[in-house]
């Protein structure tokens, strides 16, 4: 048991024994530490002017990742290698990006900028990223700048951040991973007293005692939900599970049937993983919030809180996903769609915490297709979420289909009613597609909010099921996708 | 002495003018040591205010307020209500009808009812959920319609008429009328409202605070506090973004931290969460535009008949000077020989909408384009023919208010070039064969041009001041009355301030803006703040400046042709000086080497009453070409490419006005597609965090991006070094991806005048693609 957190910042061991339930890094940062570098834009991780970058080691190697400090729990940087602004620059000279965002004249009032020069150190730490635009703009997503209308951030980082890093992180690098090494420990967290504590288990066994002992805690993943309750609903959480330490529970195993998903790993970690399913999956990955959120947030996290933001689901439930669930009791598993019982309302029993899902392959027989459709492109929730799996015989006859949406309904939801009116019909025959265009008029009852009236939800439900038929059958998704030169390649018709 | 203005001409030997420099703060934003309000080192003992305001009341009579629970919770100094507020509930700019804190009614969702100080933040925040408000509800009026409906204004209704234009539209030979629906637009500025009170002796108080108007949060917080506006002081060293929105509505929080500050005998700080600030902060005005225009058979408009329906809010803030300046911009870049052009500006219960970048120019020059677009529909004829056809040009040259536009002929020289270097009539082309070859998606161009009206229409703010000293080590000491919110001001004014002296810009010492050293100033705003405060820094270098020249002249009895200011030098013929030696000699024989300079723009004689008279100095112009592709299944949308042609004169600095004209350009496309602000049916305002208010991000812009600055004879104003102002005018460059999106709706039917609301989101263009879908069938 140890009862502080510790963890690297500026090449110093820090190790804090005082840290709050709730208080995030942000807050560390600019009030118990007094570096103001680091800025809060908005509190809710959709801003990135708070960003800070996070040194891991992740198969042996250092990798940094971005993360929205204003919603990353202090004691979540256990472990890891903590970077802001402030230590970018060595003895007043600039450090690569921040010489090119100079250069490029990349800052205007300067308040998002940096919040960018810390994406962009990841990037530029980033050994595998192909210099183009759309690596640089996937990067960005999560920075909003108000200023400069981004084309000299772009820049900027095309000219600096695709050569091998040369700075004093990747001097150091080799000391900085047998530091990170000798943090790693494998002995439970736990700070404080039983009535207010932060802690994190080592253990599956030790999270199922520590949860039974107390199931009123809260598990936090990766934040980017409990964050918001922290710094926008302003919520007493007094117990505080971080699942992040626990070893084996962010697993992602590939295999021929499928592939595995840990309750803690996070969409960053998935990713490869998704775009092996289908190009659409890993699409729609890459536009689940930012390059922060991703490298915080957990697809196990998003489904257990039964979050109504959630834009995996309904292209997991179209797959087939089943889900598990872990308690002192033992385990189970269950159809993922069977999960989200009502708006705000899951199946899970007290004590009860995800562990992982299980997402099967496609068959050679079955094609799947997904849209996801928002006001913006980045970094927005949907209005209308369509994921489709249809499984053809060798004359394109749709003999099954599997159909979900998000945004339909008050949680994702599947559309029976056109999957039934489907089976049969005619890839060959867009006559014969009409029953599920009309099935789905009584599958859903959308509503109105914010995002999208409710006639706009249903008629761009119906569009979605036609585009998906429209491309199944053989039409280029450059004819009917708006926004397919931004998608990477898809995945044809089986 | 008087200051001798430049010579139009790109031939003098300039240091550091009309430079690419970067931003003077550049090195210290990239590395976090750019000082922001909330970075300031706080006094020992500084306390952190919270808003207190209902979830529930839209508008309503408080009942009860019960604040006991809030009193008690853990780190609460004390709670303000009205009753603690030592002078005028008012934080209003002009009109006397903005409460600091609700007294009986709520007026609107998310107006402040009592504020808490604590020891930090989160406890002021966390107490303030904590307080029981009883209130009565009234049904609110939220929109322009219901407004109209009701009749309720906050201003009386204005207009402009000239000729007559019954007649005209009597006259033409094709009349068409439509409305359309403009929506409004949150700054979001990065750095949310913030402000920090220091009480100061004799009842003073030192107010540090994120404003565009230094000098109206020391008279805000002087009413606040019932003290003589010589008791405060107001300063920023800089802003994290304005665009306008703290231009008036930082006023209410340097009042609230002043009022507690005075309360508690401690610093106090208030640093609105971003959902409140979206909440309580005004945004750019949302219209309904209702027109007529009747026009001959070549398309050349005859008369125009436009009625601008402007939500102003619960209060009046300055939607006077807005409206006007929709009206003064309802001719985009068109005659209209019969005109008249009516604004209501009405009252409605919700925030109070306020300055935004373009400041109401930008819904009067969309109304344009779309009466453009029509009459391109109708006659089936390209667009961009159309708007060169409508052009001011030699005789038909003057606009709806009687002012003339002089250099009708830059706007035509520089929409030809631009027509030339996008390729506009090839893409045309295949912008057609794209869309008989495509049935989902739908591509759309257009060209559209901009022109903007450069000084304040309330014609007393057109003055500036500056304070420059020269210390005896050849050092400059550079303030003035301009803020610095991003746009590069600080850094173009010492830059004409290192010219002026002849000394390298490091010399130059930029200060913060404060009240304390240049009196009486006016916001930075209206694009102007380069055109006064450049300016009035270099009367005051020049004036410097000349009284060592006659020193000079004197200690070497030579005439001033021999002496010259360069390489942080001064040259008297044969002999060379180090500044800091001739100011320091200056010194010694009591030479005051600090001055106040002052500028006031000539020319300025717009009288309001009668309408008549010249409003603007002169025109800043420009012109975007974008092309788009729709989505006719789902109306998602792509910004495909954009090229743009823009007129600043003689650039002062060419990086910094390429940054503010893209920049403007991307906050514009922002305004008219992804930006939604949504009230529900109670009034209550549903998008007011970047979760559901989408500013655009760096994938929006277009691959193809190509932005220049038009090189042309300069300002023919004798502004500071012929250089145009450049903040706001681009904003209206995005009126061409609006107009690119209705031109590919337009294309699904023929003739048909699509009714495509602003923003375009892809709700919107689904809209408007069924609506043109059934009305073909029908």
């Amino acid at each position: 048991m140890r009862d502080t957190i510790r963890f690297l910042k500026g090449g110093e061991v820090v190790e804090l024994a005082n840290v709050g339930p709730t208080e995030t890094v942000l807050d560390y940062l600019r009030l118990r530490r007094r570096e103001t570098g680091t800025k809060e834009g908005c509190g809710e991780g959709d801003c990135g002017a708070c960003t800070v970058a996070l040194g891991r080691l992740i198969d042996g190697k250092l990798v940094y990742q971005p993360v929205n400090s204003c919603i990353q729990l202090l004691g979540m940087i256990d472990g890891a290698e903590l970077v802001t602004v402030e230590d970018l620059s060595q003895d007043a000279r600039l450090h690569p990006v921040q010489a090119a965002m100079v250069e490029m004249h990349g800052s205007q009032c300067g308040f998002c900028t940096p919040g960018f020069i810390m994406t962009l150190f990841t990037l530029y730490h980033d050994t595998g990223a192909e210099k183009s635009r759309k690596t640089v703009t996937e990067w960005l997503a999560g920075n909003l700048c108000r200023c400069t209308g981004y084309r000299p951030i772009i820049e900027a980082a095309l000219e600096s951040c695709f050569d091998a890093a040369d700075d004093a992180f990747s001097w150091r690098a080799h000391e900085t991973r047998e530091q990170l090494r000798q943090l790693s420990d494998s002995s439970d967290v736990f700070i404080g007293d039983s009535d207010c504590f932060f802690s994190s288990p080592a253990t599956l066994d030790g999270l199922a005692a520590l949860y039974g002992q107390h199931p009123n805690a809260t598990l936090v993943a990766g934040a980017t939900d409990v964050g918001l309750w922290i710094t926008k609903h302003l919520r007493e959480l007094p117990k505080m599970i971080w699942l992040g330490r626990i070893e084996g529970l962010d697993r992602v195993e590939d295999s021929p049937s499928g592939v595995l998903i840990g309750a803690t790993a996070t969409y960053a970690a998935t990713e490869e993983a998704m775009t092996s399913l289908s190009s659409n999956l890993g699409e729609l990955w890459r536009r689940i919030g930012s390059k922060q959120v991703r490298a915080s947030g957990t697809v196990g996290g998003n489904i257990a809180n039964g979050s109504p933001i959630g834009d995996t689901p309904p292209a997991l439930i179209a797959l087939g996903t089943t889900l598990e669930l872990h308690s002192a009791e033992g385990s189970r598993a269950l159809p993922l769609e069977d999960y989200f019982i009502d708006y705000g309302k899951q199946d899970r029993r007290q004590g009860e915490f995800v562990t992982g899902l299980f997402v099967p392959r496609l068959s050679a027989n079955q094609a799947f297709r997904c849209y996801k459709i928002t006001k913006r492109f980045d970094q927005d929730i949907s209005s209308v979420m369509g994921a489709f799996r249809l499984s053809l015989d060798g004359e394109g006859v749709i003999t099954d289909a599997r159909i979900a949406f998000g945004g339909m309904a008050g949680t994702p939801k599947r559309a029976s009613g056109a999957e039934a009116a489907l089976k049969g019909a005619s890839l060959d025959d867009p006559s014969t597609w009409g029953a599920a265009m009309q099935a789905l008029l009584s599958d859903f009852t959308p509503l109105t909010d914010m995002r999208a009236s409710a006639e706009y939800r249903m008629e761009t439900a119906r569009a979605l099921l036609a585009k998906a038929l429209m491309e199944v059958s053989g039409t280029a998704p450059e004819e009917v996708r708006v926004l397919a030169k931004r998608e990477a390649g898809h995945d044809r018709a089986a | 002495m008087t200051a001798q203005l430049d010579p139009n001409d790109l031939t003098t030997p300039l240091k550091h003018v009309r430079k690419a420099l970067p931003h003077d703060s550049a090195a210290k934003h990239v590395s976090g040591t750019a000082t922001y309000i909330d970075d300031m080192v706080e006094p020992v003992g500084t306390l952190h205010l919270a808003p207190g305001w209902s979830r529930q009341a839209v508008r309503g009579r408080i009942l009860a307020l019960d604040l006991e629970e809030v009193r008690s919770a853990p780190g609460v100094v004390a709670v303000l209500t009205a009753d603690d507020i030592p002078g005028r509930n008012d934080c209003s700019s002009a009109f006397g009808d903005d409460p600091v804190l609700a007294e009986e009614e709520i007026l609107f969702y998310g107006q402040v009812v009592f504020a808490v100080v604590a020891e930090t933040r989160d406890q002021a925040r966390k107490a303030a959920l904590k307080a029981k408000i009883d209130v009565a509800p009234i049904t609110p009026i939220l929109t322009a319609e219901d407004a109209v409906d009701a009749d309720t204004t906050v201003l009386p209704d204005y207009q402009f008429r000239r000729g007559s234009p019954e007649t005209g539209m009597n006259a033409a030979e094709e009349v068409l009328s439509g409305s359309m629906k403009i929506g409004g637009q949150e700054h979001f500025y990065l750095e949310g409202q913030v402000a920090m009170a220091l009480p100061q002796e004799d009842g003073g108080m030192m107010v540090y605070s994120s404003t565009q108007h230094p000098t109206e949060i020391q008279h805000t917080v002087a009413k606040v506090l019932g003290v003589p506006d010589a008791a405060v002081t107001a300063e920023v060293r800089r802003m994290g973004g304005g665009f306008g929105g703290k231009e008036s509505q930082a006023n209410q929080w340097a009042a609230l931290a002043s009022i507690a500050a005075a309360h508690t005998g401690r610093a106090c700080k208030i640093r609105l969460d971003r959902d409140d600030d979206m909440i309580m902060t005004g945004k750019r005005h949302d219209f309904k535009v209702n027109w007529q225009v009747g026009h001959d058979s070549e398309g050349r408009i005859r008369a125009v008949d436009m009625e601008f329906l402007a939500r102003c809010g619960y209060s009046v803030d300055l939607s006077l000077g807005v409206n006007d300046r929709t009206l003064f911009h309802a001719d985009s870049s068109y005659f209209y020989p019969d005109a008249l052009i009516r604004s209501r500006r009405l009252r409605t219960d919700t925030c109070s909408n306020t300055a935004f970048r373009g400041f109401g120019g930008p819904q009067g020059m969309l109304a344009a384009e779309r009466m453009i677009d029509a009459i391109a529909i109708t006659l089936d004829k390209d667009p961009l023919e159309i708007r060169k056809l409508n052009f001011y040009d030699g005789e038909r040259n003057l606009t709806p208010f009687g002012m003339p536009v002089e250099e009708y002929q830059v706007m035509h020289d520089l929409i030809d070039q631009l027509e030339e270097s996008s390729d506009y009539w090839a893409r045309r082309d295949d912008v057609r064969f794209f869309n008989e070859n495509n049935a989902v998606l739908k591509k759309g161009l257009a060209l559209t041009p901009v022109k903007f009206g450069i000084s304040f229409t309330l014609k007393h703010l057109n003055q500036a001041g500056a304070l420059v000293h020269l210390y005896t080590d050849g050092s400059v000491h550079l303030n003035h009355g301009g803020t610095e919110m991003g746009q590069g001001l600080y850094q173009k004014v010492a830059q004409v301030v290192a010219e002026e002296f002849g000394v390298s810009l490091n010399k130059v010492r930029i200060t913060a803006t404060n009240t304390s050293k240049v009196p009486n100033t006016g916001p930075t705003a209206a694009s102007s703040g380069t055109d006064l405060n450049a300016m009035a820094a270099k009367i005051a270098a020049k004036e410097i400046k000349n009284r060592l020249i006659t020193f000079l002249c004197e200690q070497h009895q030579c005439g001033p042709e021999a002496i010259f200011f360069g390489d942080n030098k001064v040259v008297v013929g044969d002999q060379s000086f180090a500044l800091a030696d001739v100011a320091k000699q200056a010194h010694m024989a009591r030479i005051q080497l600090s001055h106040a300079g002052y500028y006031a723009t000539p020319g300025i004689t717009w009288d309001r009453e009668s309408a008549t008279g010249r409003p603007f100095y002169y025109f800043a112009f420009g012109g975007a070409c974008a092309e788009v592709t729709i989505d006719t299944m789902t109306g998602e949308m792509t910004v495909d490419r954009v090229d743009i042609l823009h007129d600043v004169g003689h650039s002062l600095n060419p990086a910094i006005d390429l940054g503010q004209i893209e920049g403007g350009f991307v906050q514009g496309m922002g305004w008219l597609t992804t930006e939604e602000l949504i009230w529900d049916e109670t009034g209550r305002l549903r998008t007011h965090a970047p979760s559901t208010y989408k500013i655009p991000t760096a994938s929006d812009i277009p691959e193809e991006f190509n932005v220049r600055l038009y090189q042309g004879s300069g300002n023919p104003q004798a502004t500071v070094y012929r250089s145009k102002a450049v903040g706001e005018p681009p904003v209206m460059l995005a009126n061409a991806v609006f107009c690119a999106i209705n031109d590919a709706v337009a294309s699904l039917s023929p003739g048909l005048v699509p009714n495509l609301d602003a923003p375009a989101t892809p709700e919107a263009i689904m809209k408007a693609v069924q609506d043109m879908r059934r009305r073909k069938i029908a």
